[in-house]
């Protein structure tokens, strides 16, 4: 079965994507712990997308899928933005982001540490994020 | 959204904040807002994590964001009482390593002597 959220590309809706994300892997049984991580993961990217992708534009729309394949959940996020290049992304040292005084560079770093599958596609006018979370669902 | 109270322990000289809600990309904004003020009124400050439920990597990086120049003003900033979920978000990358995170106040207060 697969959960679908639309939203638009606004901050301020990122509270409900994590609303819907929670209950969907409640449902799914996924331990509040291992929940709080996968749902930190798709905000994550969801963010990204909003400011990055869509400068904040609150026209342009959001959808995130959810689906539950047993051993594993499978997200994708799907926007119509400037397409984000994963093949270039290089991961910055947390030292460099201490000494530069950055705020940015560790939502990324997070996804790739919480999540055992991510890929960025570009189809037509549409990018999708693919996510795949394998799953334990022993409490 | 998040909301963060703020106080003065007179006493101690030290500047007590209370984050309450959730620091994600709309909210971060405000935590840093409240840390630069805190970082203008004193040396020793104190934040109560109890009641932040939620925290991205937006607000992981107005804290990391600030770590030069705290050490940089010879600034103590103590953290303190965080639930177990926010606490993991830090270790996933291993931050808790570069800041100062106890689990009681009366902890937190005994760093600043």
């Amino acid at each position: 079965m697969t959960h679908q959220f639309k939203t638009s590309c606004k901050r301020e809706k990122l509270k409900d994507i994590r609303h819907f994300l929670t209950e969907v892997l409640n449902d799914i049984g996924l331990s509040e712990k291992e929940s709080n991580k996968v749902v930190l993961a798709v905000d994550e990217v969801c963010a990204n997308l909003m400011i990055h992708s869509n400068k904040d534009n609150p026209n342009e729309n959001l959808e995130v899928y959810v689906q539950d394949e047993g051993d594993k959940i499978k997200f994708e996020i799907v926007d119509h933005g400037e397409a984000f290049d994963y093949t270039h992304y290089k991961e910055p040292a947390i030292d460099d982001i201490v000494m530069s005084k950055r705020r940015g560079g560790l939502g990324i770093m997070l996804v790739k540490k919480i999540m055992d599958q991510v890929e960025f596609k570009c189809e037509k006018s549409r990018n999708v994020c693919c996510m795949t979370k394998n799953i334990d669902k022993k409490k | 959204m998040v909301t963060i109270d703020t106080h003065s322990i007179a006493d101690e000289g030290v500047y007590e904040l209370s984050v309450h809600g959730e620091i994600d990309a709309s909210s971060s904004i405000y935590l840093e807002t409240a840390l630069k003020e805190a970082m203008q009124q004193s040396k020793k400050i104190l934040i109560d994590m109890s009641e932040l439920e939620y925290i991205s990597s937006a607000g992981l990086g107005v804290f990391m964001s600030i770590l030069q120049d705290l050490e940089n003003e010879e600034i103590q900033m103590v953290l303190f009482n965080m639930s177990e979920k926010v606490i993991d978000v830090f270790e996933i990358l291993g931050l808790n390593l570069l800041m100062n995170i106890q689990p009681s106040k009366e902890e937190a207060l005994a760093e600043l002597k």
